[in-house]
């Protein structure tokens, strides 16, 4: 596989270095002179020194060809966009994976179509989310493109939908039971089901149904 | 008529003004504070602190009623993500993009951004004056 991978900071450098190992053939775009310096001594002619959103570097690197992946990996978000947006749509290059530095500013990616992205912040609070007991609804993954996503609710005792059978909940349009955990064992979540005190139970739903969900299960 | 500049620099600023003169409402968005002083001692119109890039500020400085908007800060890439979050978050209808990298211009201007590029016109302007300069004397 040929990846170009633009951003030679920490995690450029590291992605590439890794590609690198499994065997692929990569090249590294990195526009600082000192950190390209550094870069040049590990990666050799693997490394060139431009910037990742001019025509003429990307096509030096070979985004004509084109790569079977560009990774748009800059501490810039706008640059990271606007790389992710030539080689998609100037370069036809298949899969584009690029970096969100400010969460903020994931929407613009969506707006613009631009996926998959991958955002260090989002990911560290999803994980803060599902560590801290107090987040009573956590969510676990966001499936953006069937626009659906999949939380965790924790019932407790003061929970009105403890000891009741889902089949009598009344869920909002849009949302679903996946599963309930109990004592470290799951089953699939049937209308049958009775949830109980303690239970962690996983719903699909569509985004903005949280509140609902919540005041069914939590009521909060 | 409402407009809404993002970058006060030399260009925003001037834009600015000159639209403000001809009897526009304007208001002009800037990272740094210092900026303001471009336009003048008594700039009439509003001027917000903050990064043209943020959604919140963007509404906060009234995008949602203006008729134009201008991206005109130093970054061609921060210009056409602001130009195209104002096209399609937005819809409005009247976006003018600085892009300084020809490249960038052409590119964007055959997505549907209406891109300006100062480096294009340049060399065009450059270009027209040299042949001016070396013909005229061989006419005389």
């Amino acid at each position: 596989m040929y990846a170009v991978v633009a951003g030679g900071g920490k995690v450029g450098a590291n992605v590439a270095r890794s590609l690198l190992r499994l065997g692929h053939e990569v090249t590294l775009i990195e526009q600082q002179r000192d950190r390209f310096d550094r870069l040049e001594e590990e990666f050799e002619h693997q490394v060139q020194r431009g910037d990742a959103t001019e025509l003429n570097v990307l096509e030096r690197a070979g985004l004509a060809r084109p790569p079977d992946l560009v990774l748009a990996l800059t501490g810039d978000d706008e640059d990271n966009l606007v790389i992710a947006q030539i080689a998609k749509e100037k370069y036809a290059v298949r899969k584009v994976i690029a970096r969100v530095n400010d969460p903020r500013n994931q929407a613009h990616f969506d707006l613009l179509g631009i996926a998959p992205t991958v955002c260090a912040t989002s990911s560290i609070m999803a994980l803060v989310e599902h560590e801290v007991p107090e987040h009573e609804l956590i969510h676990l993954l966001e499936l953006r493109q069937e626009n659906l996503e999949i939380v965790e609710v924790q019932i407790d005792r003061d929970s009105p939908s403890a000891g009741k059978r889902i089949e009598s909940l009344d869920l909002p349009d849009g949302a679903r039971l996946i599963s309930v955990m109990r004592a470290g064992h799951a089953e699939i979540a049937v209308g049958a089901t009775q949830l109980e005190a303690g239970d962690q139970v996983l719903a699909i739903l569509e985004p903005g149904k949280e509140d609902e969900l919540r005041r069914v299960l939590l009521r909060r | 008529m409402k407009a809404l500049i993002i970058g006060c620099g030399r260009v925003g600023s001037s834009i600015a003004l000159q639209l403000q003169r001809e009897g526009w409402e304007v208001t002009v968005v800037d990272e740094n504070e210092d900026a303001l002083s471009r336009l003048g001692e008594h700039w009439p119109g509003s001027f917000l602190v903050g990064h043209g890039m943020d959604v919140d500020l963007l509404r906060e400085a009234g995008i949602e009623e203006a008729d134009a908007v201008v991206a005109a800060t130093d970054g061609d890439n921060t210009n056409v993500v602001i130009g195209q979050v104002a096209q399609k978050r937005f819809d409005i209808r009247c976006v003018v993009v600085r892009v300084l990298d020809p490249g960038r211009a052409d590119f964007y201007a055959a997505r549907g951004l209406q891109t300006v590029c100062p480096t294009k016109t340049a060399i065009d302007t450059l270009t027209e004056a040299i042949r001016s300069c070396v013909i005229s004397p061989a006419v005389a």
